[in-house]
């Protein structure tokens, strides 16, 4: 019998209100490890979610992704168990998806724009997304085609986000790809500043090696400014640069005490807990000291991951923020996750001075009480300390996250880069070109502190702009 | 052909005093005197901090000398000729200024000997008149005697019990007294480079030392190494690791040293009790 239009004449099925949970730890059980907290979904699961999904025709919740995944398509791929299909079509624009998967922050992207979000929880898009790279994590990856060899080649500097994802796609063009990285492993922030309970090593790496496979040469341990410079680099045959080197350069507070022992910027806590796996120590040989009470200053992720690591060493943890809790800039999912596993907060609070003991460890530390202004331009609310209002709080361990600006080291040894004076930031056009012929940027180096996300869409379209580049080249 | 960080020489310089010569040729190719690397043994190890002590551009390695005194360069020590280090990063750090200045005074202490050579020899070669001085524990920790003698206009030894040479550093205010110095360049222990900063800030002879606060990138991203210089704080690795000695804040340094030495002591004990070494070979 020829089907009728069934759309038409069958009631549309109603639409589940609520997302499918995704299995978690046990706060009181996750507070003691270092295991990832989100545990993925099962295949039905998946499928659950999957058919909330409305395929729109004009589906909004792309408009809201940094990147464009096709997220209908993809979607569709699950509900029909074509996984190996739904996982090549994200991949079409996301070469990272087990990372985005799990670290973007959905609520604020794609997942703010779904219309099922208009009448109960959102598609659990992440979710989704995570379910089906983790998918072919386990059965094993394909290799896409590449263009052939163009005899053109790319230098690429820092392994995060932005430059492995400027990588992947300069390579698959055909070109000669070599990126330096600084540290001894790659992976950048997601490596060094996430920490292993949010996003496993293992997923990191074994993007890593993918890369790898493509063909980029991955050199480690080559701080570009020091063992090479970008005007060397051009001068030895490169045709084009892209940096990517983030936002690593650490803020202080500038108060009386901070260098006591005890007080750790975000970076060097984190690097030593995630990156060096000081929490493995004595197996792992870089060691990390930890009081039983921890303040934590700031109030954005980075803030959230030291706080929730903090926590699994053993330690109290209370974080000190200079706005009210509204203001918060971390993740709500973050700051839930946080509370669940005992973070205390003391809101509208800043320091003043760190008090040392007769061996030169913090042991208190001295803040004042903040008042909310008007909101000023950027549409915060400006915050002012309430005179007299001072008081003393005990503590043994401070981690200060109160944000970071990028690395100087290559725009002081790459003449004629122009640089934003006031935020560090490389200056960049639409294309990510920087003010030198042949020189792109782009993620943390040229937004300041933004997301991976964010990172990856400028290494994309960097790519394109330096294949355009360099096929235009003589 | 030598593989990628592979020690292609190891000479014991004295009882826990070591000096390794390693492949990396990137690193040779931009070396310059001052600077240093920071080396990962392997997988499990810590990044730590060595100055270098030579470059070899056509050989393509970079030599480090190294003192035994905890885990990782306790660790380190047993490895042999043809191993290779996991990573080596570098050159890191400010060169030294190298110039004719005229009469340079340079003050070399413990394993701090190694690399203060290869300032002796740059200065030389500027033009400089170069009196140098040999410090150390006592006799049996000395070496590099004989190339000092070789690169220096005027060599003095002095040891910290007198078993060689002066017994510590207070012949140098006498030298002083009789001698005009047009710069002078310390690098040893802490407690040293504060004393020669001492002995010479009478005579405002602008004295450059090489401060060593526990680092772990060396690049300016943790700031671990954060110094206390004229009253500022600036970050050891890329500020540094040579300072304006008579500014340095020398005790906040030592305390900041200190931090971690619990851990580091158990770390080495653990180590010396289970004897096992991650790079695969026992402990002898
Ligand atoms: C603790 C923490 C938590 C975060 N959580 C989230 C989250 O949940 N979700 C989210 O979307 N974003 C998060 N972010 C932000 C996100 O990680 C960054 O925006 C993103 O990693 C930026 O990518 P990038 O490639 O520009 O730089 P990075 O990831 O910083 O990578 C830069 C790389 O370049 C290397 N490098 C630097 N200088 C040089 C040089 N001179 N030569 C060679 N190599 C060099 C560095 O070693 C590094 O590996 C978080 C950040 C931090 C610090
Ligand atoms: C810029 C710089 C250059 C250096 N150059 C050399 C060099 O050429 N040769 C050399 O032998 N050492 C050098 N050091 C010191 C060297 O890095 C340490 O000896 C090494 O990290 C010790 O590691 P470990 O695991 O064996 O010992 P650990 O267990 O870490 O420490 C053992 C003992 O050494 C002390 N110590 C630890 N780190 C340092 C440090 N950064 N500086 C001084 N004392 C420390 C500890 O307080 C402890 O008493 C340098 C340090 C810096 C910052
Ligand atoms: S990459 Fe991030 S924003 Fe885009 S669809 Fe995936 S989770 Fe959403
Ligand atoms: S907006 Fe929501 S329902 Fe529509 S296609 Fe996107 S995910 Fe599906
Ligand atoms: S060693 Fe990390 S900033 Fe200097």
């Amino acid at each position: 019998m020829e089907s009728v239009n069934v759309a038409e004449t069958k009631p549309k099925p109603k639409i589940k209100k609520e997302a499918v949970e995704m299995p978690k730890q046990e706060p009181k059980v996750r507070v003691k490890n270092f295991n990832e907290v989100a545990l993925g979904y099962t295949e039905e699961m998946a499928l659950e979610e999957a058919n909330r999904c409305l395929q729109c025709p004009k589906p909004q919740c792309v408009t809201g992704c940094p990147v464009e995944v096709p997220i209908p398509q993809f979607i569709k791929c699950i509900r029909e168990k074509k996984y190996a299909e739904g996982i090549a079509i994200i991949k079409t624009k996301n070469a990272l998806p087990a990372v985005c998967g799990r670290v973007c922050p959905q609520e604020e992207q794609c997942q703010a724009k779904c219309v099922v979000g208009k009448v109960g929880e959102p598609v659990s898009i992440g979710r989704l997304e995570r379910f089906l790279a983790d998918w072919e994590r386990e059965h094993g990856f394909q290799m896409p085609e590449k263009a052939p060899p163009t005899g053109k080649k790319v230098a690429i500097i820092g392994a995060g986000p932005a430059g492995l994802t400027a990588a992947a796609d300069l390579v698959k063009l055909g070109h000669e790809v070599t990126i330096y990285e600084a540290l001894h492993v790659g992976g950048g922030v997601l490596m060094y500043g996430i920490p292993e309970f949010r996003l496993p090593k293992v997923i990191v790496r074994n993007e890593i090696e993918y890369i790898k496979k493509l063909g980029v040469d991955l050199r480690l341990g080559h701080l570009v400014g020091r063992t090479v410079t970008i005007p060397e680099l051009m001068k030895s045959g490169t045709d084009a640069v892209f940096i990517g080197s983030g936002a690593g350069l650490p803020q202080f507070t500038g108060c009386p005490g901070e260098n006591l022992g005890g007080i750790y910027s975000a970076n060097e806590f984190l690097i030593r807990v995630n990156l060096m796996k000081a929490y493995a120590f004595p197996e792992y040989d870089t060691p990390i000291r930890i009081g039983k009470h921890v303040v934590v200053i700031g109030g954005g992720n980075v803030a959230m991951d030291c706080a929730r690591s903090a926590m699994r060493l053993g330690a109290d943890v209370c974080l000190v923020y200079r706005r009210s809790r509204d203001e918060l800039p971390a993740r709500k999912e973050e700051i839930e996750n946080a509370e669940e596993e005992g973070l205390v907060c003391k809101f509208l609070a800043a320091p003043v001075e760190f008090y040392g003991d007769e061996k030169g460890w913090v042991k208190a530390m001295k803040c004042i009480c903040m008042e909310l202004g008007e909101p000023d331009k950027s549409g915060r609310r400006s915050v002012k300390p309430i005179p007299g209002s001072e008081f003393v709080m005990e503590t043994d361990t401070v981690i200060i996250a109160i944000g970071q600006t990028p690395n100087p080291i290559i725009q002081r040894t790459t003449e004629g880069l122009v640089t934003d004076p006031r935020h560090g930031t490389i200056k960049v056009d639409e294309n990510c070109k920087t003010s030198l012929d042949g020189v792109y940027a782009g993620g943390d180096v040229a937004t300041g502190a933004a997301t991976v996300i964010s990172a990856m869409g400028m290494g994309k379209k960097a790519a394109k702009a330096i294949h355009e580049y360099l096929m235009n080249k003589k | 052909m030598y593989k990628m960080y592979e020690i292609v020489c190891k000479k014991r310089l004295a009882h826990k005093e070591t000096l390794f010569e390693i492949y990396a040729p990137q690193i040779a190719a931009k070396s310059q005197p001052g600077q240093f690397l920071i080396v990962v043994p392997h997988e499990r190890g810590e990044r730590i901090p060595l100055t270098i002590c030579g470059y070899d551009i056509k050989k393509g390695t970079v030599s480090f000398a190294f003192h035994e005194v905890g885990k990782t360069t306790k660790e380190m020590g047993l490895m042999e000729e043809g191993d290779c280090l996991l990573n080596v990063t570098g050159p890191l750090g400010n060169p030294s200024e190298i110039k004719k200045f005229g009469k340079v005074l340079c003050v070399g202490g413990s394993i701090m000997i190694a690399p203060l050579l290869l300032q002796v020899k740059a200065m030389k070669e500027a033009g400089n008149h170069v009196t140098t001085v040999l410090g150390c524990r006592s006799k049996e920790f000395l070496f590099m005697e004989d190339e000092a003698r070789a690169l220096s206009d005027k060599l003095y030894i002095a040891s910290d019990d007198g078993s060689i040479g002066y017994k510590g550093l207070d012949f140098l205010k006498e030298l002083l007294k009789i001698e005009k110095f047009d710069r002078c360049v310390a690098l040893g222990p802490v407690v040293m480079m504060r004393e020669v900063s001492e002995i010479t800030r009478p005579y405002g002879i602008p004295t450059i030392v090489t401060l060593t606060p526990i680092m772990i990138d060396g690049m300016g991203m943790c700031g671990v190494c954060r110094v206390t210089v004229g009253g500022k704080m600036l970050f050891g690795c890329v500020d540094g690791p040579e300072f304006d000695g008579h500014k340095v804040d020398f005790d906040g340094l030592i305390q900041r040293q200190r931090m971690m030495l619990p851990e580091e002591r158990l770390s080495s004990m653990l180590w010396e009790m289970h004897g096992e070494c991650k790079c695969g070979r026992n402990k002898a």
